[in-house]
This record gives C-alpha cells, structure tokens and sequence, in this order.
C-alpha cells in the first residue's frame, strides 16, 4: 500500500484549508417532480404495503416506492441501491428517518414493477436485499444504535437483535392489518444513543452488574472527581488503597445505590461494567412521538430483564411477538400500543400479553416514580 | 475463503430480513478480489476482521472496543470518534477504526452521483462500512485509521463540498422530516430551516463550546416523523392558528366508502364500513368535530391540531393556512436524571426565511448563553430547565409567559417570589414591627 495524499499538506495544514461549509443543499438532490411542486402537495395514498402516491395541487403525481435495509451498510450494497435508483428513477434516491430507503418514479406500472424487482433480489445467504413494505399500520423498521459491532458501552449488540426481530415479525413489515402504526426500537445501552424512549416496543440492553474498578490504573486514565461527579445516585466517592504495598489513589463504589447506567465508565475507562452474565435485554413498550389522538408519551418496562442469547436472541424475539400479537388482536382501530394498554389498564395488558409484574417494575427513580403509583380505587381485579 | 470462522454470525444470514452479515461478507469479497485495482489505504481486510471481533463477542456476550482517544481533524473538536480494538493482535486490521460522521443532506435525498462520490471516497480510505444513517442523522463512516482523517475531510470538503458532522458536546448534526418536498402536512419548509440553521451555527457545531451535546430537529406537523419533540434539546414543529380546510365533497366520498379511511394504511384488514362518527368524531381528542346532516363540521378554536381527522381524510381534510411552528425545548433520552419529552416554549412562531429566520435564531442564541453560563458540566438543557425551573429559560429565550406552556398550573404554592415582587420590598424594620407587636 502506498500512501495517496489527497492534497493536504500536513506541513501546512492551512493551505487551501476549506471548513465550515456544511452539508451540499438538498435541493439539488429532489426529484424534478419533488421540486416543482414544492409545497404545493394536497394528499397521498398509500396503495399496497410500501407503494405511496402522493398527488400534487398540479395533478402531478408521484409514487415512492419502500424498501427496508439494515442500516449497517456498506458501499456494495449502497452502489447496488444507486444502480437501480439509474436505472429506474433517474438517479435520485432518499433515506427516511427510520433507516428504509424510498425510491421514487412517475407512475403506478413503474411502481409496481420496481417493487416487483426489489422484493425478487436476495443476499447470497438467502435473505432479502430490499424488502418493499414499511408503511402504515403495520411494523416498520427499527431504528437502532451500534451494538458490539463499534461501540465501548453496549450491554447487547444491536444488528443482530434487530435482524432477528425484524425476522420475528417481517409479516407486519409487508403487511397493514395492525391496529396503528408500530414503531419499534432498539439502544444497547441506557445512553440511548438511539432515544427508544418513546416507542410503541423498544428493546434495551441493560447492565447488571456494578462496575469493577481497575485501581491500580484508575489515577493514570481517569481524572477522579469527574467519576465521582459521573454518578447519578453519589455512589462513587474517591478513596486510597494499598495493593501489595503500593498505595494507590483511586474511587470506592456503594454497590447498593448503583443504577447501572454506565455513566462512571463513560468517564473512565478503568470501571468497566459489561459482563455476559450481568448484561441483557429489558424490553419496554407503550411510548409514541405522535402527538395524534393523545399525547407523546415514556415507553414503560414491562420486561425487567431477559438474558443475551446470541445469535438470534430467542426469548426476546419470542416476547416481543408475543405482545405484538396480543395487541394485533385485542385494540380497537388507530389505538396505539401505549393508548391500547392505558384504555384496558396496565394490569389487565400483563395478565392478556401473560408477562409477569415484578418488585422491579415499580418505579423507585426520583420524583417521577411517585406519579406512576396508583392512587385511585378505581382498578380492576 | 473467509479470514476468520463465523458460526454464530453465519445464523443471521438466514431469514427474510436484510442480513448485515451477508452484506459485510460481500464487501470482504469485493475487496478480496479488487477488481478495480484500488490501492486501499486501509487494510482491505478490515470487514473480516470487523466479522471476526463481532463473533468474538457473540462468544463472550461483551464488547471488544474500547473508548476513543483524542482523534480529529485540525480545528475541528467533533466529527470524529476514535474507536479501538481490545484484541489488536487477533484483529490487527480494526486496531484502529474511528468513526467518521458526514453531515446528511436535509431531508436524506440524494443523487446517486453524489453517493457514488462517498462509497468511492471510503471505498479508498476506510473499510466500506457505513451507517445510513446514525441514530441523530448523519452519514457514519465506520472504520478508518488517524493517517485517513485529514484525507477525508481534505477531499470532503475539496471534492465532495460536504462537511463533518457533530459529536462531543457540539450543536450536533440538526435533522429534519422530508418536510414541503412530499409532504402535504408541512406546516413550513423544514428543509430550508434546518439547512440555514445548520450553516449559520456551524463554528457550534464543530469546535465544543457547550455543557453538552446540544440537537435540532426539525418536524413539519404534529405527526412528528423525526421525533423532535422527544429527542431534540431544541425542537421545532409546524402548526397552524387558523382553521384546518375541509373539502365537503371528499368527505362525502369518505363516508360513501369512495376513498380507504387513512390514506389506505389500514387495507391489510377488514375494519369494516368506514364510519366518521366512531373513527373522526368520537376520536377527536378537544371534540371539536361534528358530522351534521352530511356535512363535517369544526369548531376551529377548539381544534388541538392532532392530525388525526386529517390523518384518516386525507382528500377531506387539510391543514390551515395562518402555518408556522411551535418550539420545545429540553427533550432527552433517559441519562442522567430519567427521560424528558420536550417542554412547549412558543406555542407559535412564523417561520420566515425573508429575515433569515432571525426570531427562531434570537430564542436559540437566548437559549445558548444561559445554558453556557449556568450549565453543569455534561448536563443537557433538559436537565438545566428542571434544576433551575421553566421560568428561567423562558425568560432567557426572551418570549411571553403564556398558559400554554404548562399543563395545568402548579399544584403546590411554595411560590419563590422575588423582592421586586412585593410592594415595599423585603427591607422590613424589624423595630418598626416591634412596635406594633410585643414579644
């Protein structure tokens, strides 16, 4: 390998040095028909799981065909994605928001045959490359985090649970017959890097065990009191330890006030948490964005903990089919998952989804938690 | 022949979802066989090595990378997150793997020339891995080495005219819906907001100057696709003050069974006969709708604006005229203090491009030196508001105190009143009061 230079010069960075310019403007990449009828749009429809037509106040009308993808992606697959968008639509694509790709065309023959095409190409080891669906009430596709594929802080990996999910309920993805929309997501640790907070089922990794401390590091890699400062229940305080007569500055952990968020290893490297016994999934679901019917709404757990079982993560998959089901089958139409469980109660949502209420359901976090206990006669047995 | 046995991995190519696995195992090949003779600047067997590490930890059931070094571009204090491998010499190729974010275009629309213009930059100078996209937005190129990084931003920047995105505690990269370019409920041109904005706070969005990671986003309607108001410190959602537009004809062809009820996103099941009155009306949230003697009515001031009625009439309903936007602020995901759903700051702002949308920019600013100045370390704006009260922020983003940011007034009347607030102060003469009252 040799090394190319761009033309940067590292002897003088400055030299023709371009910042500060931001991302290319969007509108050279509409689609003519996007750009002439800019917001002049009057309604869409949505004519078969994944084909949109959206009809502008000029009679113009455009059809937008969607596809899923994982979105760890590489540029095989995303020149494969370009190769189609030239030859079927004039070489623009977009992404959405929950990771599925939309291409679009002119009318509702080129619609149909693209998705046609789209749904008929396979990986070599058998899965789908571009399956067309993601749209209305039905399970679209999961918005998720980096996982133990390039991250230092996951209690889970995130690619794969959400393969194996979305397998789990790929029916939902190609179909519309739920009662609302399902959005389910998907963070492999409580930082959330994938804000899942607020989903109709979202699958967290969680950390169980309190973090190990590496005194004989910690001073050199961590300043002390930005781990003591870390933690949010003032679990960490700074302390000296002696190892085999070297002393040592370092932290002590009160294990019983820790919440396992992880925050301390964050700052410093030298408290590592994760552990294969410790680590896992809590599963939470009945939050929403939307602000349609009723307000955006917290995810709650439902689901304390369900241990990591890699490859295909098994009783997590499972358990959430289990609750999309139950739900499918028992909400009334437009009623999301959270209304659905708010309207029957919380008790009758774990007796019908047969999930078990535990001590560690019950919110003991703060202020908040005093708001979720009930203080009301009116309940059912 | 692969570098490293992947058993487990290998369980998830089956099975009709996309397998990122295959996918990974595609671009190992292609850059096994390089047929376009391209001179990798990073080890051409990254992916395998990438595959072999992901196993390890489906094997362990515990991450093999470690937190990131000071890595970045000169000037720059986000953009770049060094990421290294625990097992450098089982993995030799992914020792070193930063991530590399590239601020998206608004909306995520792209020209294949464009995107073809990025696979060939990181086909040369990282591993092929990407992320379209990352959880806040940008495009995540996964996996290059501290030499690359001054490369790719040089030709980013030079050739591609596209700059990095945000990390650390940055304005991070702002995202928004698709907004007026395919959508009829966009209230205002979130594109070109979130396009302006991102380009005139762009010294915030790369050189750390914040307590923490500050987010934009911008959503067009109530429907919320980008998630603004939870997700985003600073959150702007169109809406409107007039009344929503109702096409009695529509309507009529709705309540005949013409038109699907909700744009057809319910056709996989047979609901039934579409009824307004069970579907609209009785949903209808302020039950401000009335179906009268064929007719659909509104009592417009009493409407919410939930998007439902026009979410399922679609043909029948439209959103009003008098658009703009609402602004929340302070939403977060659950570290530290437990999560936060944007609080409602301006129930109604025009979104203006002909003044540069300088009356959303004042709030921002307003917003930025109070949080600079009274901020913890690591502390989102969520977490300042709830420390130091609502109040506080409102006033220092400059707007009205009005009703509708709270939903119900406070239940307690531990009230901090403030000297000024008082007639006579708080400078009581203790031996005045004395004289009226003996000890």
């Amino acid at each position: 390998m040799a090394f190319i230079s761009s033309g940067y010069n590292p002897a003088k960075p400055m030299e023709n040095r371009i910042t500060d310019i931001g991302p290319k403007h969007f509108e050279q990449f509409l689609p003519e028909m996007c750009k002439k009828n800019f917001g002049k749009w009057l309604y869409h429809e949505i004519l078969e799981p994944g084909v949109l037509m959206h009809k502008a106040e000029s009679g113009d009308e455009i059809y937008t065909v969607r596809f899923g993808g994982a979105r760890l992606m590489t540029i095989t697959h995303i020149r494969e994605i370009c190769a189609i968008a030239d030859k079927y639509c004039g070489g623009k694509l977009r992404f959405t928001t929950r990771n599925n790709i939309e291409l679009m065309v002119e009318t509702k023959d080129a619609a149909l045959k693209l998705k046609a095409y789209l749904n008929a190409q396979k990986f070599d080891g058998g899965s789908q490359k571009f399956p067309v669906g993601g749209t209305g009430a039905g399970v679209t596709n999961i918005v998720h985090t980096q996982g133990w594929v390039h991250c230092h802080t996951p209690a889970t990996d995130a690619s794969g649970t959400v393969k194996a999910t979305m397998d789990a309920v790929f029916e939902e993805f190609t179909n519309m017959r739920l009662p609302a929309p399902v959005r389910i997501s998907m963070a492999c640790c409580l930082n959330m890097c994938g804000a899942v907070h607020c989903s109709d089922i979202a699958i967290l990794g969680i950390h169980r065990k309190p973090p190990m401390i590496d005194h004989k590091i910690l001073d050199n890699i961590c300043e002390v009191p930005l781990a003591v400062a870390a933690c949010p229940t003032g679990a960490i305080r700074p302390t000296k330890i002696e190892i085999d007569g070297e002393k040592y500055n370092t932290v002590a952990v009160k294990n019983e006030r820790c919440m396992f968020c992880g925050n301390c290893y964050t700052m410093c490297p030298a408290m590592p948490l994760a552990d294969a016994q410790g680590d896992g999934i809590a599963l939470m679901v009945g939050g929403k964005i939307s602000n349609r019917i009723s307000h955006p709404a917290f995810s709650r757990v439902v689901v304390p903990f369900i241990p990591n079982e890699p490859p295909r993560w098994p009783t997590m998959t499972a358990t959430v089919k289990k609750i999309l089901d139950v739900y499918a089958a028992d909400a009334k139409k437009y009623e999301r998952l959270g209304d659905w469980a708010c309207r029957i109660g919380w008790e009758r949502f774990f007796e019908k989804c047969d999930l078990e209420f535990t001590e560690h359901l019950i919110d003991d976090f703060r202020d908040p938690a005093y708001y979720t206990w009930r203080q009301t006669s009116q309940f059912k047995f | 022949m692969a570098k490293h046995k992947t058993p487990l991995l290998d369980q998830l190519e089956s099975g009709p979802w996309p397998s990122f696995v295959s996918d990974i195992k595609q671009e190992c090949d292609s850059r096994a066989k390089n047929v376009n003779g391209i001179d990798y600047q990073v080890a051409a067997d990254c992916p395998d090595d990438l595959l072999g590490v992901l196993e390890l930890s489906y094997k362990d059931g515990e991450t093999h990378w470690k937190h990131g070094g000071i890595v970045g571009v000169f000037g720059y204090g986000g953009g770049v997150i060094g990421r290294y491998c625990d097992q450098p010499e089982m993995f030799p190729s992914v020792a070193h793997f930063h991530t590399v974010r590239v601020n998206q275009p608004s909306g995520k629309y792209y020209s294949t020339e464009f995107l073809g213009s990025l696979c060939d930059l990181w086909e040369l100078r990282g591993s092929g891995l990407t992320n379209m996209h990352g959880a806040t937005g940008d495009i995540v190129f996964i996996g290059t080495t501290t030499p690359q990084l001054e490369e790719i931003f040089y030709e980013l920047t030079h050739n591609l005219e596209t700059d990095l995105g945000g990390s650390g505690s940055n304005l991070r990269t702002p995202a928004t819906c698709l907004g007026m370019s395919r959508c009829e409920y966009a209230c205002y041109d979130t594109q070109g907001l979130c396009h302006d904005m991102t380009n005139e706070y762009q010294d915030e969005l790369h050189r750390p100057a914040f307590p923490y990671k500050f987010k934009f986003k911008f959503d067009g309607c109530p429907n919320g696709c980008v998630a603004s108001i939870a997700r985003s410190d600073f959150s702007v959602m169109g809406t409107w003050r007039d009344s929503l537009r109702i096409d009695q004809k529509a309507v009529a062809a709705y309540v005949a069974g013409e038109i699907a009820p909700n744009a057809g996103a319910h056709s996989g099941r047979d609901w039934g006969k579409f009824d307004i009155q069970a579907e609209v009306i009785d949903l209808c949230p302020s039950q401000c709708l009335s179906y009268e003697g064929g007719k659909l009515l509104i009592d417009a001031k009493e409407c919410v604006r939930c998007m439902h009625c026009i979410n399922t009439m679609p043909q029948a309903c439209r959103i009003g005229e008098d658009t703009g936007a609402m602004i929340f602020c302070g939403a977060k995901s659950p570290i530290l203090d437990g999560a936060q759903m944007g609080s409602l700051l301006m129930p109604f702002v025009v979104v203006d491009e002909g003044n540069e949308y300088r009356e959303i920019k004042d709030v921002v600013e307003g917003i930025w030196d109070f949080w600079m100045e009274e901020g913890k370390n690591r502390e989102r704006l969520g977490e300042t508001m709830k420390r130091m009260g609502f109040q506080a922020i409102i006033k220092a983003a400059g707007v009205p105190f009005d009703v509708r940011q709270v939903q119900e007034p406070r239940t307690n009347p531990y009230i901090f009143w403030k000297a000024e607030d008082v007639t006579g102060g708080w400078d009581n003469d203790i031996a005045d009061y004395r004289k009226r009252h003996k000890l």
